[in-house]
């Protein structure tokens, strides 16, 4: 039955065209009904980052005032005579409308000066002043931050987090390691048992642990300190081990039979076989590690409440949030100084990303 | 293969035993158990025998501010904390209340978010998918701080933008106050944590990229539109990634203690809605340093836990789809 499109009569080939126009034109119009449903809600989604740095650049008045403007706008005065005068903007009978600075307030009519040229002769205008609008100009409080990052000790609280993130990033990222690497190359018995508990310890929630743990530190004298939250961090977690095994066992075996072949043992094959070719999983679990590290918050806070020099950034944070209620602009300029770091780190390492929560949630 | 998938079939593999191997083998063995040993002495010390430890807490008055006057009183601090606190009811009915109203709505959103990110007929989509995940990377504390201050009844976005789109007085002391109302609190929560979504986003894309093609062609063949397709293939298919979602949203769900610790110091502000399991957990054991009690309130939160995982993994094989089982 497949006849050649060119044997078609004429009005036949004439409809399939008019077909495939209207099919395409449809299809165009998919396009453009998806692609703005979802610029529409990427703009939902990320409208609350927004409102945090405009906030972190406005004045408390200019938070608090329901009628100020959505930017940090400041209403523009002019010196004149050695007093501040406000300026407004002015309609005139002509249709036009100038920004003029109020010089002499009046009930019917008052006088205006011109901003930019004060020696010129007032100007008179007729009608009521109190209904002309302020004129404003965006006039960003940029001193916000360098207040909000001497308040809070933030560069102190920033290498906390910092050395926290790190320091446990090695121990968590090596012990993963040399874990999954036993689970995933080696024959023992009750091996499948010991995976599932390790597993399971992914499900347990931490806190659930907490109380004798932290009598045990206490009792040795570690609290406050950062020793009870780095030290267990090098004995491997649940879902780091879980990760490097599934990538290392997607590693083919081939080059391991060859360097036993040359007479290379267990550790050496791990150290010049295995981590070599694990590059990108080793540097996705670091960034996991690191970010939770960033965010981590129920260990800080039980071990480290009582040494406000040796906080990280979120239990600190939180301190400044109880003291500073009534200076969102500060709280907000905090905000977004705490997430410009691992928002950069996302933006140079996502490819890393999204390969790693995709390994360890599917196939 | 997710580690969600792995304890489920976990039962089908063989088993080894040390009288049967070869010297080789037990070799090999024990180069196995050198390299899993730290994990193992980490289970032991920082699992296991806090466990148990913490079990036998619950039985002891045990004030950490009066090391000295430790006490045996067996299962009195569980009779309280069963028949006599009822702040350990009220969290654990707050607990639930918040996951039955949030679970569902995260569950949607990245589901929803995930087709949407995965649709042929999205312009930029790489560009979209990172937009969309990068807030995931926001710490949460500063989240927390933005969210807050974009609820705010009077100088907040969302009310400016409620009032401004559908006219409806939200802005102001008699307006939405999300953050003050008991009746809203719950919804404001699940603002404030939606951004955490992300990487349910990226499960689900991943598990809607692996779903045949072919399914979907034959659907088309049937008739059936694009609601059908989604209902009946995309759904059963993918039914392993919303498992797997469902189980860490539930865990995570059981541990929410940093928004309301951080929004109000943990006092359960408004009428206690926001008096969570954890914060009263928290409260007792560190708070007023009280390890008994505060112990026995972590097991009890521990065998809740477990109840459900149960319950989720049990209920597992009437609506989890598994192919390799299923041939």
């Amino acid at each position: 039955m497949a006849t050649l499109l060119s044997e078609q009569k004429p009005e036949v080939l004439e409809r399939v065209n008019a077909n495939t126009a209207a099919r395409k034109q449809k299809a165009l119009l998919i396009k453009f009904g998806i692609t703005s449903l979802a610029v529409l809600l990427l703009s939902l989604w990320v409208m609350p980052l927004f409102y945090g740095i405009v906030t972190s650049l406005k004045t408390k008045e200019q938070i608090s005032d329901p009628k100020a403007s959505i930017l940090p706008a400041a209403a523009i005065t002019v010196e004149f005579e050695g007093k501040e005068y406000d300026v407004y903007s002015v309609p005139f009978e002509d249709g036009t409308v100038r920004e003029l600075a109020l010089y002499k307030k009046g009930r019917q009519a008052s006088t205006f000066i011109d901003p930019n040229n004060l020696s010129a002769e007032p100007i008179e205008w007729e009608g009521i002043w109190r209904q002309l609008e302020q004129a404003r100009t965006v006039s960003p409080t940029w001193s916000n931050y360098p207040e909000a990052w001497n308040t809070v000790k933030f560069g102190r609280m920033l290498w906390n987090t910092f050395f926290y993130a790190t320091v446990g990033m090695i121990g968590a990222v090596s012990s993963a390691a040399i874990v999954a690497y036993g689970f995933s190359r080696f024959d023992f018995p009750f091996k499948n048992v010991l995976f599932i508990i390790l597993i399971s310890t992914i499900i347990l929630p931490p806190q659930v642990t907490s109380v004798p743990t932290y009598a045990f530190w206490v009792s040795l004298d570690m609290v406050p300190s950062w020793w009870p939250l780095i030290i267990p961090m090098f004995f491997s977690n649940a879902y780091n081990v879980f990760f490097l095994r599934q990538f290392f066992l997607t590693i083919p075996r081939e080059m391991e039979e060859a360097a036993k072949i040359d007479g290379a043992g267990p550790l050496r094959t791990f150290w010049s076989v295995i981590l070599p070719q694990s590059g990108p999983a080793l540097v996705a679990i670091s960034l996991f590690h690191f970010f939770f590290a960033w965010n981590d918050f129920f260990g800080p806070l039980i071990y480290l409440t009582g040494a406000r020099d040796q906080v990280p950034i979120t239990v600190g944070l939180t301190f400044f949030n109880g003291i500073y209620a009534s200076q969102p602009q500060l709280i907000q300029a905090a905000s977004i100084m705490t997430l410009i770091i691992p928002l950069a780190i996302f933006f140079f390492a996502q490819r890393y990303f999204v390969q790693g929560i995709v390994i360890t949630g599917n196939k | 293969m997710s580690f969600v998938d792995e304890v489920t079939s976990a039962r089908k593999s063989r088993r080894l035993r040390w009288r049967d191997m070869s010297k080789l083998k037990k070799h090999e063995a024990k180069w196995g158990y050198v390299f899993i040993s730290i994990w193992v002495i980490g289970f032991l010390a920082f699992y296991l025998i806090p466990m148990v430890a913490s079990f036998a807490f619950s039985l002891l008055d045990f004030q950490l501010a009066k090391p000295g006057e430790i006490e045996f009183i067996g299962f009195e601090h569980w009779r309280r904390m069963l028949f006599e606190d009822e702040l350990v009811w009220t969290s654990m009915r707050v607990t639930f209340v918040f996951a039955l109203i949030t679970l569902p709505i995260g569950m949607f959103v990245s589901l929803g978010l995930a087709i949407l990110l995965n649709s042929e007929h999205l312009i930029g989509r790489d560009m979209f998918r990172t937009l969309f995940y990068m807030p995931s990377m926001i710490p949460l504390i500063a989240s927390i701080f933005i969210w807050s201050g974009v609820l705010n009844s009077q100088s907040g976005w969302l009310n400016r933008l409620i009032e401004f789109t559908t006219g409806y007085p939200a802005v102001g002391l008699n307006g939405l106050r999300w953050l003050d109302s008991p009746n809203l609190i719950y919804i404001a929560l699940t603002y404030i944590g939606i951004w955490g979504v992300g990487n349910a986003i990226i499960i689900n894309l991943a598990g809607l990229q692996s779903v045949p093609t072919d399914l979907y062609e034959a659907a088309r063949v049937d008739g059936a539109n694009w609601f059908r397709r989604l209902w009946s293939i995309t759904i059963p298919m993918i039914s392993p990634v919303i498992f797997y979602n469902l189980v860490l949203g539930l865990v995570g769900l059981l541990q929410y203690f940093i928004v309301p610790y951080i929004l109000n110091g943990g006092n359960g502000y408004p009428e206690n809605t926001t008096r969570f399991y954890m914060i009263h957990f928290f409260t007792n054991a560190f708070g007023y340093a009280d390890m008994g009690y505060g112990a026995a309130l972590a097991w009890l939160m521990f065998i809740v836990g477990m109840l459900i995982t149960l319950a989720l993994f049990g209920s597992a094989r009437y609506w989890v789809y598994y192919e390799a089982e299923s041939n």
